[in-house]
């Protein structure tokens, strides 16, 4: 019966709960089952206690959810991967985590990433690196990692992650996986434990298209208690596109050739999926995003910018650690954090630091802002000629555990693909494309702003014509 | 190009204690990174207006209303020295 359950989507079990085919309370008690026993770290707590009621007519059908740690989860541990929140436990939910559990997708179980989202590799948090399902001995990509790895491995039906330069996209793409990055402003940011506040945003990591629609679907809409967040134009509809016909697809250059470092099997893929689209009546042509080459260094600019005044607040005085209160108080501050950030986390916060500091702050954070004008206006130049543009999500496949710990640069290269669209505030999806040398490879689209529904009906149809079959690492 | 008094300075400001060790590997590391980061400055960006938000967005206003906010006891829960219905801290000391 277990594996019977393990091959429905969030979809189709959602499906066989509204028709009275299936009990959520079992599904609940499956999936508890295999995060409890699970061997990748993919999660650092899993849900205790009587598996929760849901109402069979509920949107979501009472399918349950992995969370990755960084939302706020009222009385339950919300760590963002982080020494300084060990043991925290928020008296509120995140209004994301509120819409998908009243919409009826129960909390499963936190999930593991980076600290504080920092990093593509899951390596950087506190609570132990997570593996991938396709290979042990690799990272699952991150900062989403836990979540990732979660939905390749069978160990949750759906999950929920965060995305300021990848942190959704790279790693389902490491992990065989659908993930999303929303328009900025769509999902509320209210609880989400803040890295960049101008480029974080939440998203769905599942099985398929049509269940990351199905979330997405909840997850949007203007929240009072965050003035970023914005109503979103129309209902997310689920997808069911058969062809590509009239779709114009543009493929930047600049992305896709030897400055980003694409492997040959990843391009292989790539290649391969362009002309699966062509068949479906897709129109594949070059396009040019001259500045998106110099988005990582723009990304390394404002992302820690921002993390180091939204980092300001874990001062060992609210909540979290507090080392040596005994000293005086800016020692006492030294010292917490000191010791309750890791190594990554120091580095981004000394690097935003001294982006914003006096007689610096013009040259980096100011330029990096231009620059990142100058990405935004080759979108939109680039969206009057093309439905979409489309690349690799990741310039390679899974890479071995502790391959890039020690070169800071080599793991900023990751995100190579993905943080142009992040600075530009677009919505962007990673679906499966293939295999190479036995690990999945991602195939990215990015749309204009708002264009979400457009967007998962062309990853709808391009996925119906790949085929992947993600049941290995499920195993 | 970062060398160890700028490291010791930047760290200050961010009041993040470096050990000896640390203090000899950022400075390294971040020079790194910004030396990559730093060709950025050769584009021509004259006229170009800094990005201050993505979306078109003009004020964000909602109707000044008064609601509950959260217990005092579950908001000093996590705190690391509640005192007398407040967070307590060190002396600033002399410093």
């Amino acid at each position: 019966m277990s594996e019977e359950l393990l091959a429905l989507t969030a979809a189709d079990a959602a499906e066989e709960i509204r028709a009275g085919e299936l009990s959520s309370q079992e599904l609940f008690e499956t999936y508890r089952g295999r995060a409890a026993a699970e061997d990748l770290n993919a999660y650092v707590w899993v849900h205790e206690g009587p598996s929760p009621e849901v109402p069979p007519s509920s949107r979501l059908g009472g399918v349950p959810l992995a969370i990755k740690d960084l939302f706020c989860t009222e009385g339950v541990p919300s760590q963002s991967g982080s020494r300084i929140l060990e043991g925290y436990r928020p008296p509120y939910d995140a209004t994301i985590v509120n819409r998908l559990t009243t919409a009826g997708a129960p909390l499963l179980g936190k999930t593991n990433q980076d600290e504080f989202a920092m990093g593509s590799s899951t390596e950087n948090s506190a609570f132990g690196p997570t593996l991938n399902p396709w290979d042990r001995g690799r990272v699952p990509g991150g900062s989403s990692g836990g979540s990732a790895a979660a939905v390749g491995a069978g160990l949750a039906p759906w999950a929920i992650g965060t995305d300021t330069g990848g942190s959704i996209r790279q790693p389902a793409a490491l992990c065989g996986i659908v993930g999303l990055k929303p328009t900025y402003g769509a999902c509320s940011r209210y609880g989400m434990i803040a890295f960049a506040s101008s480029l974080d945003q939440a998203g769905p990591l599942t099985r398929t298209v049509t269940d990351a629609a199905l979330l997405l679907a909840e997850m949007v809409g203007q929240d009072p208690l965050d003035s970023t967040s914005l109503e979103f134009p129309e209902p997310i509809e689920v997808p069911r596109a058969e062809d590509l016909r009239g779709v114009v697809l543009g493929v930047p250059e600049e992305l896709i050739g030897p400055e980003g470092g694409v492997e040959p099997g990843v391009r292989a893929r790539f290649d391969h999926t362009i002309a699966l689209a062509e068949e479906l009546g897709a129109a594949i042509e070059p396009c040019r995003l001259p500045h998106a080459p110099h988005a990582l260094s723009a990304y390394y600019l404002i992302a820690p910018a921002e993390a180091s005044a939204n980092l300001a607040r874990f001062d060992g005085v609210r909540y979290g650690l507090r080392v040596d209160g005994q000293a005086d108080l800016i020692t006492m501050y030294g010292r917490t954090r000191a010791q309750g950030f890791g190594p990554e986390v120091k580095r981004r916060i000394m690097l935003g630091t001294y982006a914003l500091s006096s007689g610096y702050y013009d040259a980096y954070y100011g330029t990096a802002q231009k620059v990142r004008t100058q990405i935004a206006e080759d979108f939109r130049a680039a969206f009057d000629r093309f439905d979409f543009i489309v690349t690799p999500t990741s310039p390679w496949t899974a890479f071995e555990l502790g391959a890039k710990t020690n070169d800071p640069l080599a793991m900023y290269m990751n995100d190579f693909c993905t943080v142009p669209m992040s600075l530009a505030g677009i919505p962007a999806i990673s679906i499966p494309a293939g295999l190479s040398e036995g690990l999945p490879v991602g195939f990215q689209l990015a749309g204009p702003a708002f264009s979400e529904n457009r967007l998962l009906s062309t990853a709808f149809a391009l996925e119906q014509a790949i085929g992947f079959d993600g049941s290995r690492a499920r195993a | 190009m970062l060398d160890r008094d700028q490291v010791l300075h930047v760290a200050r400001l961010a009041r993040l204690e470096l050990s000896e060790d640390e203090v000899q590997r950022m400075a390294g590391e971040l020079s790194k990174v910004l030396d990559h980061i730093e060709k950025i400055r050769e584009l021509d960006l004259d006229g170009v207006p800094p990005t201050s938000h993505v979306v078109d967005v003009v004020n964000a206003l909602r109707d000044d209303q008064p609601r509950s906010s959260l217990p005092l006891e579950r908001v000093l829960e996590a705190a690391p020295d509640p005192v007398a219905g407040g967070f307590g801290v060190p002396s600033p000391g002399a410093a």
